[in-house]
């Protein structure tokens, strides 16, 4: 999968003339505006211009329909988007300005209670030990899953031929494991009787392990999570980050060695500043897909034990679904949504600065 | 400058390491078929027994014939390859007008898929259970399909982008200078070229509908209205400590997305890496 592409091809654009003159925009500038490049013609203003009066012969390009082509291109999207999104987050939104429980939802009753709910969950210790708790979750599994999948990523692109294929199939088959069946397997990996982990520990001469209760502690069951999310996640950035490594020009690495580079020089100086977009799209993603997290956590334990291992998804659905709080629940969601945001701002503020630059750029 | 037996010895360690992770990533896949064709004595037993020796169809046969199965696996099928089918289509025009067009509110539009890509689903299903209730849809196939749609399609499109992005944009025009109409160069010249994209965006939105628990579980109540991973974890709550037959139904639920992804995987990274190229 190719995540890191949109930004690859995006911050490839300018150099591949991309960025210049957008395609609608095929015909010269006959009416007067001088033909500056610099500025990218802003959809109204010089078609506007153009009036009804002269049309304007279109060589390439026919240029009425182009101008609202986007919009019609995007207009299933967009409308997809509002009715199906837009709507259960609206919809969401009011109900966690209301007292909904099992009563109020069977009875269709609306009891409005202004910012009640987001005054009880703010100030509870139990919202922000979640949020905390979530906040170094993400932190510790995405660092994992970066470190150790750049160097997998890396290794493959050591490896001979054979070799190579063989851990990509590994990686493949670990990659496209459904996260339930995943889930239910590691389950019965790390069972406490007959599980196949407690039998190896016990052998490795670790004999205390031997019936040890996976599930049992909160450090212990976030461990098992975290194998479990790191497994299924590793090969996606090592996958790619291989497949995006063959893209660098070959004379970049030969320049480093003769230059007396070392393998870690080599990848500050030449691997690392060429596939930034890389780095910083999947650290992104990945932050999404860990902070995001469901089945695993909930089916390994429930989030428990003792809702110990509670992530802010899980809390949100607990108390709204579990404890048929939905008031509760909604306003929960949508604080979960702003942390999420708020862990993200950077790379989205990055992208756009970027794509602005770009639109910017001759 | 090398001599061979070095430049072998060199690669002792890579390999060996490969293989030890080979090992690790396979392992929990060939547990669970492995599990799942063992009789039950060998299942439950002090010192595991690595290859199923005494090889038995019986779990998968508890699977099977457990409720409501190949109904719950068709309705998967069909919400899934929809959903999938849907989204790539949509996807594919709006990724072509943005990474293509320049537009007023470009950037806002791009703005509200990196968003849209962040739904936690998870969280508002109570909102969706409301308004499909309310629309007197629950139990129906068609609001989650719409739903799972909506979940692929911002990743799609935006990885699509990127796609479409790496077409160079010559080779359109120049098809357009031949003659060609826009919608001509595109089905002409750049759909080909993107055909490793699509497959690559559709294995991810393959998974993730194949996948969906929290929104199935809360709209389609109904015992013959789910898709399978209810049925799984139904599954497991009824046989969890008959672990062949769980790993049975676990395999059976794996398998079309484990082959579907052995097929498409190479030409899904081998157009990541074409895609990827124009730098």
């Amino acid at each position: 999968m190719a995540v890191q592409l949109d930004d690859t091809a995006e911050q490839a654009a300018p150099r591949t003339g991309k960025g210049g003159a957008p395609p609608e925009d095929g015909t010269p500038p006959e009416d007067g505006t001088p033909p500056e490049d610099g500025t990218p013609p802003e959809d109204g203003t010089p078609s506007a211009r153009r009036g009804p009066g002269n049309p304007g012969p279109a060589p390439r390009a026919p240029h009425l329909p182009a101008r609202r082509a986007p919009y019609l291109l995007l207009l299933p999207a967009l409308l997809a988007t509002a009715v199906f999104l837009g709507w259960p987050m609206v919809r969401n939104a009011l109900l966690s300005f209301q007292n909904l429980n099992m009563k109020e939802l069977i009875q269709h009753l609306t009891d409005w209670v202004g910012t009640g709910n987001y005054q009880e969950i703010l100030g509870s210790e139990q919202f922000w030990r979640v949020t905390l708790r979530t906040i170094v979750f993400t932190g510790v599994n995405v660092a994992l899953i970066m470190v150790l999948g750049v160097l997998i990523g890396l290794l493959l692109a050591r490896l001979g031929k054979k070799m190579r294929l063989t851990l990509s199939i590994a990686l493949v088959l670990a990659w496209a494991m459904p996260v339930i069946a995943a889930t239910t397997v590691f389950q019965w990996l790390f069972d406490s009787r007959y599980g196949v982990v407690n039998w190896v520990l016990d052998r490795l001469g670790w004999h205390s392990m031997a019936d040890y209760d996976w599930v049992g502690t909160q450090l212990s069951t976030f461990f098992v999570i975290t194998v479990l999310i790191v497994w299924q996640s590793l090969p996606f950035v090592a996958l790619n980050l291989y497949a995006a490594t063959t893209t660098i020009p070959r004379e970049l690495y030969e320049a480093a060695r003769m230059d007396g580079a070392g393998t870690w020089k080599v990848f500050t100086s030449v691997t690392f500043p060429f596939l930034r977009p890389f780095f910083l799209a999947t650290t992104f993603l990945e932050v999404i897909w860990v902070f995001k997290a469901f089945p695993q956590i909930f089916a390994i334990n429930q989030g428990g034990p003792d809702r110990l291992t509670e992530t802010l998804p899980i809390y949100a659905f607990t108390e709204g679904v579990g404890n048929l709080h939905f008031g509760m629940g909604a306003a929960i969601s949508l604080l979960t949504i702003v942390v999420l945001l708020a862990m993200t701002a950077y790379y989205l503020r990055l992208t756009l600065k970027q794509d602005q630059q770009e639109e910017n750029a001759p | 400058m090398k001599h061979p037996a070095s430049s072998a010895a060199r690669r002792i360690w890579p390999n060996a390491t490969a293989i030890v992770l080979a090992i690790g990533f396979v392992f929990p896949v060939y547990w669970m078929f492995n599990t799942a064709f063992k009789p039950p004595r060998d299942i439950i037993t002090e010192d595991p027994v690595w290859f199923p020796f005494h090889g038995t169809f019986e779990h998968f046969a508890t699977a099977v014939n457990a409720p409501n199965f190949w109904t719950l696996a068709g309705n998967s099928i069909a919400v899934t390859v929809l959903a999938v089918g849907l989204s790539l289509l949509i996807a594919l025009c709006g990724a072509f007008a943005i990474a293509r067009m320049r537009f007023k509110g470009r950037r806002g539009i791009l703005l509200t898929f990196m968003v849209a890509q962040m739904a936690p689903w998870e969280v508002m299903v109570i909102s969706i259970y409301m308004i499909v209730r309310d629309a007197d849809m629950l139990n129906s196939l068609l609001p989650l399909t719409f739903f799972y749609m909506l979940m692929v399609l911002p990743f799609t499109l935006l990885t699509l982008r990127g796609y479409v992005a790496a077409v160079p944009k010559e080779l359109e025009e120049s098809a357009m200078v031949d003659g060609c109409t826009r919608r001509l160069a595109f089905t002409k010249v750049v759909f080909p070229l993107l055909a490793p994209g699509l497959m690559a965006t559709s294995l991810f939105g393959f998974i993730t509908a194949w996948n969906e628990f929290p929104l199935v579980l809360v709209l389609n109540k109904e015992p013959e209205s789910g898709t399978l991973p209810l049925w799984l974890s139904q599954f497991q709550s009824q046989f969890g400590d008959d672990w062949g037959a769980t790993m049975a139904a676990a395999s059976l639920f794996a398998l079309p997305i484990l082959v579907l992804f052995l097929f498409l995987q190479r030409k899904a990274v081998g157009g990541l890496t074409s895609g990827a190229v124009k730098g």
